[in-house]
């Protein structure tokens, strides 16, 4: 178990060694547990999927009935105490508006007219055009997109069949660029769960970072250890969010500006020598071609594009530099804001790097992780053809497959068509920026095929629908981590799916039968498949069972216990200077350029997280949408009063290119700039069958439908939008 | 004689709600309805600001205005640990303790009686935490026995700055905030 | 300034408490009414006045079993738990003025009952014949009749004090945290009583009699009210903005123009220059001090409702 290995961020998916296996095919009525109903109180261990971070958890039922989730106390993620979301995760099971049967579409994309067939006849009919594409295009022509460790035996399909074009908003649309500006600096990514070692730090440098109400549990967790152990934070928000109300020094920056601060703050760093010589010497590479590239950007240069004074620049630098390196600057997750996102990532690299935080207690841990070897299966075929979404390298730095340069290909026909997308766990329609664009690639498709558990947006313009079991009916793939310290985590059903909806991995299995790929699901359950993944790794799949988590040894996750100090970049070292970038023909060293404004009268439109939902996939969940069923607009008191709105008044919103959302709530509060409104993500529902959250508030998607590109990897900066508001009908 | 509290550290306290959808599955509180609830202070001008978030519930007050003014005795004082308590088949749903209660804590639950937070007594009987304490992610609430000095509740009392909510209606409320 | 939000949604009490609707200001002013009616018309029984004043000492009564049994009815139906109402009488709690009140409405029908034996009008005599032995037997004893007064009188005065005091015992609504409430609604409902008489009466001097009374109350009331508001304002900044609900507040409007002008002083002015023979006698103003009554009930219960000690901006 060599889990040091550089090699280890070479993400395996399961899948890479060949067996040959017999073909099987499920019987439907093994997936059905014992009807009968205990009494009495029954706990079942399991992982959470309201969000992507798996959460340990334990379920508990009361004669039969699922009646609450609990933190697993054995689970180094959740550390027995989950979020909001995965403490509402009965809502998830009882949502009333659950899609029910498999749907095939009747009148037109788009219309929600739909017939409810079986799973043979959909997985047939699904099965049926994919061969008819696969004969005209090739298998590319087919995509997946598929978000979440749910999508892993999909993908598994998918690769079967041939295409490479697999994707998933999280890197186009969220962490993408910081994970390109972090591995252009130091080799490697943050991946997730992020390695930020947060509980240890002395000084937190929240950018944006939100966390508190971005709920992303261990983080919040680490958060709260940090307050309590009176570290030092420093918020860089245009919103006093609820990290600024915690923060010893909170920096009112104009959006889009943080570059230009980071450049001062390491421009103070390195002219006042606060940075950490012996890091920088022993590991550093072109430290002093940055130097003087950065020797321009001071913080009186910086304070008419940020807005924030030079003082206070120069003593937040300071703040950052006593506690080096326990000083982690947390490089944001969600970092699609400007288009300049891969440039800015890297800066906050570039600036733990001269905290020497990367490596170190209180900055950046090295994650460890079980060795629990892939499924055997067989050698997938060769795709005939390259990834679609990134023609001619266009994104140099792009690592992962880019959502919007599918939907590009499958707008333009190039660099080839693409005529099927599977579409799992992901509602693009609000993930991807300009949903019109969307809508117009769907048009082109002959294939829209989703798993959903509800009928959201892009459900809504599928030709198929598949009802997916939610997480607590289901078995998942197993779910070994990286993180501080190893473990083994499994998910598995709690309770019956009340209708015919049916798990991820049975429609994989399914779907590859009928493509006539059961080779590649040579298990005969998906039990036997952890047995086997289990067994090879030397653990044990019952006691996994009993108690959902099997943890590892603690292992050495900072240089100074003993992990090796290597940075897997072209020179073996932290590229201060990038050789990579400037011969791609980019800044080898970040520089700053200040964003367009907007229309005058017009506000920046800018979005984030509510802890009590995720994304645009919690707003039928009873329970959490009785925390908050609509979101409100937040608009600066003194401009609200201007304006002569109030708060709880409802208005539209209209953005620079004219869409109108629908009616949403101002909140009037002096926790944001004059400049910008603020709305959470994933409201405004327009799918008809969501009915509990249908038209509740207003979407952020509808009215980005502007985007810039960033010219690194493809990720799509959406923070460019601007809107103004016109008072609505209550 | 055991008089339990609550102690919430604001310092921690992100606002998530966990308490809330905590208490919520717990205690099935019916849809619309909610025996805790989070409250965000916010003081001064931007971008000059101060937040106090907080945790609200009943406070466990030792002067119990509801229980005074119960024209039934179903509102009352429970002998373990001096929690405030309704006894549904004593209520008759006349609100009058709803009008009692400064903080508004309780409601008229969907089946007719005066219903709030219960300090999770069932659980605390069991030697467990109040729902909402074990759940948050933050680790900000304590529960436990004001009157034991080395409780943890009472440690974190004589150690910290505090407050509680609305002190000069006399009710002598049981839930203390960390400054 | 401070900028409040809480997440809290509970029905009848968020945003604003609206926990009790109009049963509740229906059954306090109905209440007050049948306490203004106890006191007159014991105050003619002690007075041995109930030959000259037949309605007051008979009829009115009589009327107001039946007021009281639809105030009771009104609370009843305010009742969230109606099929637990037995409660009420299994327990005493010193403490509770629902208690208190309960109790009292079981004292105040007897003494009600027996007011209207003590003259039973002709017309009536031998309908009930327990009913006219027992009348009998009451006028042997005056001093008993005496005694009826004085019960009477003095259930009045309870039961218009506790219309009062079920609020300003709740110390949560600053609006109601004042000790003249219970007088408020006590002179309140002794002018409603007058004006009542006043209405309904045939004979002209009794009519004259509790329209001159109902003078003094409602000159009274003026300065309870006064009294009432003034404390306020004297008091916390919550009892100020409290005071302001109604001074010119959201309820202002109710206030000023339907409880004190056409409440209190045009009636009030009508029938000095009526008593004086100024002008005619009309039922306007009397008809006027009963809605005005009335509505003082609604506009402190609502208004009450709406005065906290903790301003907030709702979230939802
Ligand atoms: N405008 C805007 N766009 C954004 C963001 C933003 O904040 N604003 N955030 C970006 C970020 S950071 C990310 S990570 C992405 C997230 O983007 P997505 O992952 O697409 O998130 P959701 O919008 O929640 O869509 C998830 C879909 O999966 C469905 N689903 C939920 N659970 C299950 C399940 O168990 N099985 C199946 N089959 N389906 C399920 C939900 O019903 C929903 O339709 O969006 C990105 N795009
Ligand atoms: N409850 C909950 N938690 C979640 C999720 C969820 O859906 N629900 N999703 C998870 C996922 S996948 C992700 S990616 C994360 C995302 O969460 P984060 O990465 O923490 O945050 P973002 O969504 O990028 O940014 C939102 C914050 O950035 C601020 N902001 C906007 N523009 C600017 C700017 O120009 N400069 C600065 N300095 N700040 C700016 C906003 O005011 C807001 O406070 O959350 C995760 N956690
Ligand atoms: S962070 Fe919350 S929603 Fe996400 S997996 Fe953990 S408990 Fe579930
Ligand atoms: S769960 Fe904890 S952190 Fe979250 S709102 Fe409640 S008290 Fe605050
Ligand atoms: S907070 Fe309200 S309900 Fe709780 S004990 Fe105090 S007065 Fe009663
Ligand atoms: S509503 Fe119930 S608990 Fe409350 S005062 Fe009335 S009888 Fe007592
Ligand atoms: S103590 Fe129990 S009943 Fe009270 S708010 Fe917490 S979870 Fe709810
Ligand atoms: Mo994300």
């Amino acid at each position: 178990m060599n889990s040091l290995s550089r090699r280890r961020f070479l993400k395996l998916s399961a899948g890479t060694i060949s067996l040959a296996a017999a073909g099987y095919a499920l019987s439907a009525r093994e997936l059905k547990a014992p009807a009968e109903k205990k009494r009495g109180i029954q706990k079942i261990p399991t992982y959470c999927d309201i969000c992507f971070w798996k959460c340990g958890a334990i379920a508990y039922l009361k004669d039969g009935e699922l009646w609450k989730v609990e933190g697993n106390p054995d689970d180094p993620l959740s550390r027995g105490r989950l979020c909001p979301r995965g403490t509402g995760g009965v809502g998830a099971h009882t949502d009333p508006d659950r899609l029910r049967a498999p749907l095939i579409r009747k009148q037109q994309r788009g219309e929600e007219i739909w017939q409810e067939v079986t799973w043979d006849e959909a997985l047939s009919y699904i099965a049926e055009k994919m061969q008819t594409i696969k004969a005209a295009y090739g298998p590319e022509a087919v995509a997946l997109f598929s978000h979440g460790i749910g999508g892993n035996f999909l993908k598994h399909t998918i690769k079967a069949f041939g295409s490479p074009n697999i994707t998933a908003p999280s890197f186009a649309q969220c962490r993408g660029p910081r994970d390109v500006g972090f591995r252009l600096t130091f080799g490697e990514d943050v991946s997730s769960p992020e390695r930020t070692d947060i509980k240890n730090a002395k000084c937190l440098v929240l950018i944006g970072s939100h966390l508190g109400e971005n709920m992303h549990n261990s983080q919040v967790q680490e958060f709260a250890d940090a307050i309590e152990n009176r570290a030092s934070i420093i918020v860089v928000d245009p919103r006093y969010s609820v990290a600024a109300s915690k923060a010893k020094y909170y920096l009112p920056i104009k959006a889009g500006t943080d570059l230009a601060l980071i450049l001062a703050w390491m421009n103070v760093i390195v002219k006042e020598g606060l940075y950490d010589k012996e890091y920088v010497t022993k590991y550093g590479f072109g430290f002093d071609q940055f130097a003087s590239l950065i020797s321009r950007n001071t913080p009186e240069w910086a304070y008419p594009q940020t807005g924030i004074e030079p003082e206070v620049i120069r003593e937040t630098a300071r703040e950052m530099a006593r506690y080096k390196p326990a000083t982690l600057v947390h490089p944001g997750r969600h970092v699609t804001w400007y288009g300049d996102d891969a440039q800015r990532s890297r800066a906050i690299a570039l600036l733990n790097a001269l905290l020497g935080s990367w490596g170190r207690r209180g900055g950046f841990y090295y994650p460890v992780s079980m060795d629990v070897p892939p499924y055997p299966y067989p050698e997938y075929p060769k795709p005939a053809k390259p990834k679609v979404d990134n023609p001619n390298n266009k994104y140099p730095f792009a690592h992962e497959t880019i959502t919007t340069g599918i939907r590009d290909a499958t707008l333009t026909g190039s660099p080839y068509p693409v005529k099927g997308w599977l579409v799992y766990a992901t509602n693009l329609l609000h993930a991807l920026p300009n949903e019109q664009e969307t809508i117009k690639a769907i048009q082109n498709l002959d294939l829209l095929v989703v798993v959903d558990v509800i009928p959201s947006e892009i459900a809504g313009w599928a030709d198929v629908v598949l009802p997916e079991s939610v997480y607590l009916e289901r078995h998942d793939d197993l779910n070994v981590e990286w993180f501080r310290e190893p473990f083994i985590a499994l998910r598995q059903p709690v309770i019956d799916s009340p209708h015919d909806q049916k798990p991820n991995w049975w429609i994989a299995k399914e779907l590859a039968n009928k493509l006539g790929l059961s080779k590649f699901f040579p298990w005969e359950s998906i039990e036997d498949y952890f047995r086997q993944r289990l067994s090879a790794g030397g653990y044990s799949y019952e006691a996994l069972k009993k108690k959902g988590i099997i943890r590892g040894k603690q292992q050495p996750i900072y240089f100074d216990e003993g992990v090796p100090a290597e940075f897997p970049t072209p020179s073996g070292k932290i590229e201060f200077y990038s050789l990579q970038l400037q011969k791609a023909g980019f800044d080898a060293v970040p520089k700053f350029n200040a964003p367009d404004s907007g229309p005058p009268g017009s506000f920046r439109l800018l979005y984030g997280r509510a802890p009590v939902h995720s994304f645009s996939r919690t707003h039928t969940n009873r329970i959490l949408s009785d925390m908050m069923d609509e979101n409100e607009v937040w608009v600066n008191s003194d401009i609200a009063e201007r304006l002569g709105l109030a708060s709880g008044q409802y208005v539209t919103l209209r953005n620079q290119d004219g869409v109108v959302s629908t009616k949403i709530k101002v909140k009037a509060t002096e926790r944001i700039r004059p400049d910008c409104v603020y709305m959470v993500h994933g409201f405004g529902h327009t799918a008809k069958g969501l009915k509990h959250a249908y038209r509740k508030g207003a979407s952020d998607a509808q009215l980005i439908t502007r985007y810039i590109t960033d010219p690194l990897m493809g990720g799509t900066g959406m923070n460019v939008n601007f809107v103004t508001l016109e008072p609505a009908e209550a | 004689m055991a008089r339990f509290g609550m102690v919430i550290d604001t310092a921690k306290c992100v606002g998530c709600m966990d308490c809330v959808v905590a208490c919520k599955t717990e205690n099935g509180v019916p849809e619309g309805f909610n025996r805790d609830w989070i409250t965000q202070d916010v003081a001064g001008k931007y971008p000059t600001l101060h937040m106090e978030i907080r945790s609200e519930r009943c406070n466990q007050c030792e002067n119990p205005p509801c229980v005074y003014c119960c024209p039934t005795g179903a509102s009352h004082v429970h002998d373990f640990g001096g929690v405030v308590l309704v006894e549904h088949g004593m209520c008759i749903g006349c609100k009058a303790c709803l009008a009692s209660c400064p903080y508004d804590a309780r409601f008229i639950h969907p089946d007719g009686y005066a219903d709030k937070c219960t300090f999770c007594i069932h659980r605390v009987e069991k030697g467990l935490d109040p729902a909402c304490v074990s759940v948050c992610p933050t680790h900000c609430m304590t529960f436990g026995d004001l009157e034991d000095p080395n409780s943890t509740v009472s440690r974190l009392l004589t150690s910290r700055k505090y407050h509680t909510l609305i002190p000069e209606t006399g009710t002598k409320p049981h839930v203390y905030y960390l400054v | 300034m401070h900028e409040l939000t809480t997440t809290r949604h509970n029905e009848l009490v968020d945003p604003l408490l609206h926990i009790w609707g109009w049963e509740i200001p229906v059954y306090l002013f109905i209440g007050g009414l049948v306490a203004g009616i106890m006191i007159i018309s014991g105050y003619f029984t002690l007075k041995h006045q109930f030959k000259k004043n037949v309605f007051s000492s008979f009829y009115l009564p009589h009327i107001s079993l039946i007021l009281l049994s639809l105030g009771m009815f009104s609370l009843f139906l305010d009742l969230e738990h109606k099929l637990y109402v037995w409660r009420l009488y299994t327990t005493f709690k010193v403490a509770s003025p629902m208690s208190w009140g309960a109790w009292i409405l079981v004292l105040v029908y007897p003494a009600l009952w027996l007011n209207t034996l003590i003259r039973i009008p002709d017309r009536f005599k031998g309908i009930i014949p327990i009913f006219d032995r027992l009348s009998t037997r009451i006028n042997e004893h005056p001093f008993l009749i005496k005694n009826i007064g004085v019960l009477n009188m003095l259930l009045g005065t309870l039961l218009g004090m506790y219309t009062g005091v079920l609020l300003s015992s709740i110390g949560a609504r600053p609006l109601w945290n004042s000790a003249m409430l219970w007088m408020l609604f006590l002179v309140s409902g002794l002018s409603s009583a007058a004006a009542f008489v006043h209405l309904i009466a045939k004979d002209k001097y009794e009519r004259q009699l509790l329209a001159k009374a109902d003078n003094a109350f409602l000159t009274l009331e003026i300065f309870v009210i006064g009294g009432f508001i003034s404390g306020l304002l004297t008091s916390t900044s919550v009892h100020i903005e409290a005071a302001r609900l109604l001074l010119d507040g959201p309820f202002a409007a109710a206030f000023w123009v339907f409880v004190i002008a056409l409440g209190i002083v045009i009636p009030l002015f009508l029938q000095l220059l009526a008593v004086n023979e100024k002008v005619r006698h009309t039922p306007i103003p009397p008809l006027l001090v009963l809605s005005g009554g009335l509505i003082l009930r609604f506009v402190i219960v609502y208004a009450g409702q709406y005065s906290h000690y903790m301003h907030q901006v709702f979230g939802r």
